[in-house]
């Protein structure tokens, strides 16, 4: 418990200093509102219900972008690195496709499908794909051969061997590829809403900023922070779970 | 690169079948890029989606030529580009500066290591509108911005490099009088350099996608505020444009980057190993 406690102690000291120094005046209340204050704000938004109503679309535009990109990434990668023509053609596409800067994507699809949700969707979905692809790929191209021969030798089918021994074989660089999607995902998410959309909590934040109530919108960018830290360590925790046979 | 080369058999063989083999490697290497384009072009020309769903690509190149004859061009290129670089190199040089600290010291690492492991996963772009409401929308905001997510990876790989010198360098080093200051520049940065390049080159294109939401969100000057003008208008040319502009800009960073790990790690195994 106590070192626990000690381990803490940079963070407990910086949210000492944020709750005392606008109190104090070192900082203007307005610019930066003590944690407390901020608390009861986000009490506020969650009692009004905003931070629901805007969270569920946020969450289901995130969950179904990240969802569609991990199937599609892993299919292509394992796809790729199991036949050669699926190679020769997308290799050079994912090589060309991998520099852009996935935030320029955000007005393409806000072109495509205005402001709602099959936009941030499909922003999502795009964005995410290629870390996921590039991890699989990896992931399968390092399998052993000889462990698929011995499939093989054994009577199981291309499928079988793909799904039984290729895929289970790649998980670490694909888990990995995933987690980045998935920091990736929430960046495309808040930033996609802050730009371009008339709800989620992307835009919540825009809008109470805009609207100059600081402290609540303090309280929206903490969700969301912590909501992106909790996710990743999740995601970290499922990994030790689902490697741990290594 | 000779055009007439020389089979693995060591039989000189005809230019013809040489060119053959190369244009095949080009087909191979870029056809499906091509293919694509081509595809999209047709796609466009035939009307078999709305030109302002999808321009062109040759209305897309010559929009480009425009805005290069016209210089505007230029400006956002070289705004997005300062931007990028500025952010970029300063969370460089800061994140390997606390990332030796935190390797090296154990109050720093007590002390700041937890929030530099719940600052890496948190998404930082969130914090953009508290940055705006402290520093204004002007370039100041974009730089931290870009910063702040650019420096973690940095911190992280330098931690993880310096910590993984084999100790016997460390203490042959000690015991010809190396001070803490040799050990650093002579010793541990060398050592852990390959790893704080894996941390640098994963910074870069996080610097560009920052730099280029930024700029879309705070306006003024850049590329991706010309983007978000173009859309606003409705000029899908312009942001197409926009869009192959910044894969190539991406695309010129990323090279770069791993030219610059080359020439930097010309001494070590990695480096070497290709020419066995």
């Amino acid at each position: 418990m106590i070192t626990r406690l000690k381990s803490c102690l940079g963070l407990l000291l910086l949210m000492l200093l944020w709750e005392i120094a606008p109190r104090v005046g070192l900082v203007r209340m307005d610019i930066l509102p003590p944690l407390s204050r901020i608390f009861i704000a986000w009490l506020g938004l969650a009692s009004s219900g905003e931070l629901w109503t805007h969270g569920v679309i946020s969450l289901f535009r995130a969950f179904s972008g990240a969802a569609i990109a991990i199937v599609v990434g892993t299919v292509l990668g394992v796809a790729m690195a199991a036949s050669a023509p699926v190679r020769i053609f997308f290799r050079p596409l994912m090589e060309a496709l991998y520099p852009i800067p996935k935030s320029a994507l955000i007005p393409i699809t806000a072109l495509w499908l205005g402001l709602g949700n099959a936009s941030q969707i499909t922003l999502i979905a795009l964005g995410c794909i290629l870390p996921v692809a590039v991890g699989a790929y990896n992931g399968a191209r390092g399998c052993e051969r000889v462990l698929i021969w011995s499939g093989r030798a054994l009577g199981a089918g291309k499928m079988r061997t793909l799904v039984d021994i290729v895929v289970p074989s790649a998980l670490p660089e694909l888990l990995s590829g995933i987690r980045t999607a998935l920091a990736l995902c929430l960046v495309l998410l808040v930033s996609s809403e802050l730009i371009v959309s008339k709800n989620g909590l992307g835009y919540l934040i825009g809008f109470l900023g805009g609207s100059g109530i600081y402290d609540a919108m303090f309280a929206a960018v903490l969700t969301i922070a912590i909501f992106g830290l909790i996710v990743d360590r999740l995601f970290l925790r499922y990994i030790r779970w689902v490697l741990s046979w290594q | 690169m000779a055009v007439i080369g020389r089979t693995e058999d060591g039989v000189r063989s005809s230019p013809v079948a040489s060119a053959l083999v190369w244009l095949a490697g080009i087909a191979r290497e870029y056809g499906s890029l091509v293919l694509v384009l081509i595809c999209w072009e047709l796609v466009a020309r035939l009307s078999l989606v709305p030109p302002y769903l999808m321009p062109p690509f040759n209305e897309v190149l010559v929009r480009i030529w425009a805005e290069i004859g016209d210089g505007t061009l230029w400006v956002n290129l070289l705004d997005t580009l300062r931007r990028t670089l500025v952010g970029f190199g300063i969370a460089v040089v800061a994140g390997v500066a606390i990332g030796l600290l935190l390797a090296r010291s154990s109050t720093a690492e007590w002390l700041v290591g937890p929030l530099v492991s719940i600052g890496f996963p948190l998404p930082k772009i969130v914090f953009l509108p508290i940055f705006i409401l402290w520093f204004g929308v002007y370039d100041t905001s974009k730089v931290i911005m870009i910063v702040c997510d650019a420096i973690f990876p940095v911190i992280t790989a330098t931690v993880a490099g310096a910590q993984g010198v084999e100790r016997q360098i460390i203490w042959s080093a000690r015991n010809l009088g190396a001070g803490e200051r040799d050990l650093l520049w002579t010793i541990i940065l060398p050592a852990a350099a390959p790893q704080i390049l894996s941390g640098i080159e994963v910074s870069l294109p996080i610097a560009l996608i920052v730099a280029v939401i930024t700029e879309m969100m705070l306006g003024g000057t850049g590329i991706g505020a010309a983007m978000m003008e173009s859309w606003r208008f409705a000029e899908s040319t312009g942001v197409f444009a926009g869009l192959l502009e910044l894969s190539i800009i991406g695309f010129l960073l990323i090279r770069s980057m791993n030219a610059l790990r080359r020439r930097l790690l010309r001494w070590h195994a990695e480096a070497q190993a290709d020419l066995v």
